[in-house]
């Protein structure tokens, strides 16, 4: 059943608030000259406070979440939310403190964030971090700042970035906001960067490299210090996309391999929640010659004091408004003091176990282009289900019908009918094993009954919605007037 | 382990399936240097209660706003916020969600996005709004990446009185694409009118003005429009508290063609200023140039309601490096506070709130005007926040009445604004705080 709109609940005069009496006698039209003030009161719905409650719990009903059910979507590692964070998060003495507060009354706040920067910079082997990027495409955002800046600052206008044809959309997008040329390069037969093709487009307009390891694939990009050698003789930086930072934790340090700059997505790695997409938090760490181009304040210790420092050479400036988002770094923090180097190390094993283990279940029926070096996720192919006039769009939809989140679909773009895949640590064998079992039957069920797949999915709160008629006929907000 | 289900028997048995003897043979081929030697210096892990017990601690460490009286602002505001909004945003059903790209299995994601775009339409007076930026800050420096993108010319004028770190991050943001950025001074606390009229000129791509301006004051947006729309192709940008829009004229009346703003004080805590959320609203025109995700409604193969992302194609995972914006991950979940917030208040205590907090905000700015030694720094109309002249350095008043129980305001000299305080006033003060607070400000004049 559709739910009504909330607008469409609005009774006149019906109040779901309190205040307290103002006291004071005055009125806003007393104070204020006629011609500033609102006439027409805008159509804010007026509803009791159980109906509020009651709208969104109805709403809340029509979505699939990760305490509900496998969430298998790749790139995003979707693992589970540990419970203490959500009690630590209501605390007031980290939700009732502003950000212009004297730093003597929010010494535990910078401590958190202070340590973090330390556990952090520990585990990616980077020599200082700034948590004020709040996602993956900001901290994306803050890094190609900085290689924009460090050329600059050289003297120097460096017009080209160098990034693979499997990249997230986000890398070519944040090298365009900086007027870059994005140089894209085709991925060799196994999936990886092919260096003969990077030495081709090396010159000494390459302002820097940018890579996610493991890639989109989930393949470990082996040859990533020779690219970075490369990529250094020209003086270019190497980033690293760290949305698959899960694969290597307690194993491999992106500051090992060359790179000087790596955004974190606390969101994914670090088990903070994705709130149905964002807030999340997207820090970066960076290499010794890039300290000084940090985004202020940096978060200092001087002694037992904490202190924030607004004194950074070459800073690029603010990419925030205040430090970030400090509740998601609240939770990260948590994650990390209880996991420790061991259980990061578990995270990592069972992360590249789980998604191994579920590409041998499917791959009979799901080919896998790409299979050497799988890490955390795999990306198979449903291009052969074509000849039965399915497509991956169909496979993703009858998937739902079986109560479990579609993973990724049409990405990379370098699959065809691509389907990727990430388990995470956190999954047991036998969720695997229902996911594996109910993909099998898929696979028979295209061939057999297609049109069960074409009608996917029926099991779920509305059935497929018409995309195009979306774009058609625009309606982006409730029509009072209708 | 913590968080991890796999028991030592299953990894045993599922490395067997896959078909190697160890974890370590999955990573064969990856460069043995590459490898970390040592374990990582990391705190031995622990276990639930003693991490909820260092972090409580921790939490204590921080004097929070409940228990002193709060005059402080500059973007983040101490407001009311009911029960139900933090009860709504606490369901796993939409924290623990992702990004609504299954549909089907999102629509209570996709409809409460569809309600917030309605609701920020109805404040700001626009025809479009998107599902939400990072923060105010963030959505004041894409409005200008529009403008750029847009009409192609290269001047881009501010007003001086824009928050300076919403100056500082704009500066970060488009100063790559190397626009000429002009700041126009203030006039008794608005923009200059005169002065901006004279650097409109036929190269402005925008002008961007924050009304509450830094200093709390509205701005005379009717003046300010035909002087910014003379020039056929600026566009006219307003970044707003959207409390404000309760008492004051929306921008869509003036003919805007952003709005922008902070939405912090729309059912989201302080939380050391993160996690905010930013809006972005535009008018009809440039719906498909806007940034970020954008839901509407549709019908399913069975004629029902739904809802969807739309206009994808202005996106970064379609579009690549010709997209309207890098933005992916958004601030959902404040969004939704947001939007339970505002449905919780309603029409008359969303305007309440607004009331009150100027009422109140207007008697403590004319009983501290009466002090020696205090006044305000300019006559113009305020909202929630003014700032005041002081004849003593303002981080002395700051110090002095932390011990006494009060944050009294931000001191804005650092910015540029010599000897003044900014104090921001809620209607969670009372009367007698106010009182209470005047009082002591008497009394630290006196001692002076």
């Amino acid at each position: 059943m559709a739910t009504k709109t909330i607008f469409e609940k609005s009774v006149k005069n019906r109040k779901g608030y309190t205040l307290p009496k103002c006291k004071i006698d005055n009125e806003v039209k007393k104070i204020f000259p006629a011609n500033l003030l609102r006439s027409d009161a805008p159509r804010i719905p007026e509803v009791s406070e159980l109906d509020t409650v009651r709208h969104y719990i109805e709403l809340s009903d029509k979505n699939h979440f990760i305490e509900k059910g496998f969430y298998p979507l790749g790139s995003c590692t979707m693992k589970y939310n540990p419970k203490i964070n959500d009690i630590v998060n209501v605390l007031t003495g980290f939700t009732d403190i502003h950000p212009m507060q004297p730093e003597d009354t929010i010494q535990g706040a910078l401590q958190v964030m202070y340590e973090l920067q330390q556990d952090l910079a520990e585990i990616s082997g980077m020599r200082a971090l700034s948590l004020q990027p709040v996602a993956g495409a900001h901290g994306e955002f803050t890094g190609v700042n900085i290689i924009y800046n460090y050329h600059k600052n050289k003297g120097r206008h460096r017009t080209k970035i160098i990034m693979p044809d499997s990249s997230h959309g986000t890398n070519p997008a944040t090298s365009a906001l900086h007027g870059m040329e994005v140089i894209e390069i085709k991925s060799n037969d196994d999936g990886k960067v092919d260096i003969k093709a990077v030495e081709e487009v090396l010159s000494d307009d390459i302002a820097g490299f940018m890579l996610t390891n493991p890639n989109t694939l989930g393949v470990f990009e082996t040859d990533v210090q020779e690219i970075a050698e490369l990529i250094h003789s020209v003086d270019g930086l190497m980033y690293m996309d760290g949305a698959n930072l899960n694969a290597m934790l307690g194993y491999l340090r992106p500051g090992n391999m060359g790179f000087d700059i790596v955004h974190f997505n606390l969101h994914k790695t670090f088990s903070t929640p994705h709130g149905g997409g964002g807030p999340g938090a997207g820090g970066i760490g960076v290499s010794e010659k890039l300290v000084e181009y940090l985004p202020i304040p940096v978060v200092r210790k001087k002694e037992y004091v904490y202190y924030l420092d607004y004194d950074v050479k070459h800073s690029i400036g603010k990419v925030h408004s205040y430090f970030g988002n400090f509740l998601v770094m609240l939770r990260a923090y948590i994650y990390l003091k209880m996991l420790g180097d061991i259980g990061l190390k578990r995270v990592a094993e069972n992360a590249v176990i789980n998604s191994n283990y579920l590409m041998a279940k499917l791959r009979s029926e799901y080919p896998v282009p790409y299979q050497k070096n799988i890490m955390h996720e795999f990306v198979a192919c449903g291009e052969k289900f074509k000849e039965y006039g399915v497509r991956t769009l169909d496979i993703a939809k009858r998937l739902l019908d079986y109560g479990f989140h579609a993973p990724t679909i049409y990405f990379p773009l370098i699959v065809h009918e691509a389907l990727m895949i990430e388990p995470t640590e956190t999954e047991s064998k036998e969720t695997l094993d229902n996911f594996a079992q109910v993909m099998l039957k898929i696979a028979k069920e295209a061939k057999d009954n297609s049109q069960l797949l074409k009608d996917a999915p029926q099991n779920t709160p509305v059935t497929r919605l018409d995309e195009t008629n979306a774009i058609k006929n625009l309606n982006i907000k409730y029509n009072f007037e209708a | 382990m913590p968080f991890i289900s796999n028991t030592d028997e299953q990894r045993t048995l599922m490395l067997k399936e896959i078909g190697v003897a160890s974890f370590k043979d999955l990573l064969k081929g990856i460069p043995s240097e590459l490898f970390i030697r040592n374990p990582l210096t990391l705190d031995e892990p622990l276990s639930e209660f003693e991490i909820t017990k260092k972090v409580q601690a921790l939490a204590s460490q921080n004097i929070n706003t409940s228990g002193v009286v709060s005059f402080l602002g500059a973007g983040i505001y101490d407001h009311f916020i009911p029960a139900a909004v933090s009860y709504v945003i606490g369901r796993p059903e939409f924290y623990s969600a992702y990004t609504p790209y299954q549909a089907e299995v999102s629509q209570g994601t996709l409809q409460f996005i569809y309600e917030y775009q309605t609701l920020i339409c109805e404040l700001t007076g626009m025809d479009a709004s998107n599902a939400s930026m990072y923060d105010g800050a963030t959505a004041c420096a894409e409005s200008l990446l529009l403008a750029l993108r847009h009409n192609k010319n290269k001047k881009i004028i501010i007003s001086s009185l824009i928050h300076p770190h919403y100056k500082q991050v704009i500066e970060t943001y488009i100063k790559p694409l190397n626009p000429e950025i002009v700041y126009i001074p203030q006039n008794n606390g608005r923009i200059d009118l005169e002065k901006l009229q004279s650097e409109m000129s036929d190269g402005v791509s925008a002008v961007l003005i924050p009304s509450p301006n830094f200093l709390g004051v509205i701005e005379d947006l009717e003046s300010l429009e035909p002087i910014i729309h003379e020039n056929k192709k600026a566009l006219f940008i307003v970044a707003t508290d959207p409390l404000s829009l309760l008492l004051f004229n929306p921008p869509g009346k003036y003919n805007v063609d952003i709005v922008v703003g902070e939405g912090q004080v729309l059912g989201s805590k302080q939380n050391l200023g993160g996690p905010l959320f930013g809006f972005f609203a535009v008018n009809q025109k440039l719906i498909r140039k806007m940034p970020g995700r954008i839901v509407g409604a549709t019908v399913d193969t069975n004629g029902q309601k739904g809802y969807v992302l739309t206009l994808q194609t202005r996106e970064q995972h379609i579009r690549r490096d010709k997209a309207t914006s890098n933005i992916c991950t958004n601030e959902s979940l404040c969004a939704l506070a947001a939007t339970v917030y505002m449905v919780l208040m309603g029409k008359q205590g969303l305007r309440e709130v607004a009331e009150q907090s100027t009422i109140k905000a207007h008697y403590l700015n004319d009983k501290i005007c009466r002090i020696e030694g205090f006044e305000a720094s300019n006559t113009s109309p305020f909202f929630k926040e003014f700032a005041i002249k002081t004849s003593i350095p303002p981080s002395e008043i700051i110090s002095k009445l932390k011990h006494k129980g009060y944050f009294a305001g931000v001191d804005i000299s650092k910015y540029g604004y010599e000897d003044q305080l900014l104090i921001a006033v809620t209607e969670k003060r009372t009367k007698h705080e106010l009182e209470a607070f005047v009082y002591e400000l008497e009394k630290l004049m006196e001692e002076v």
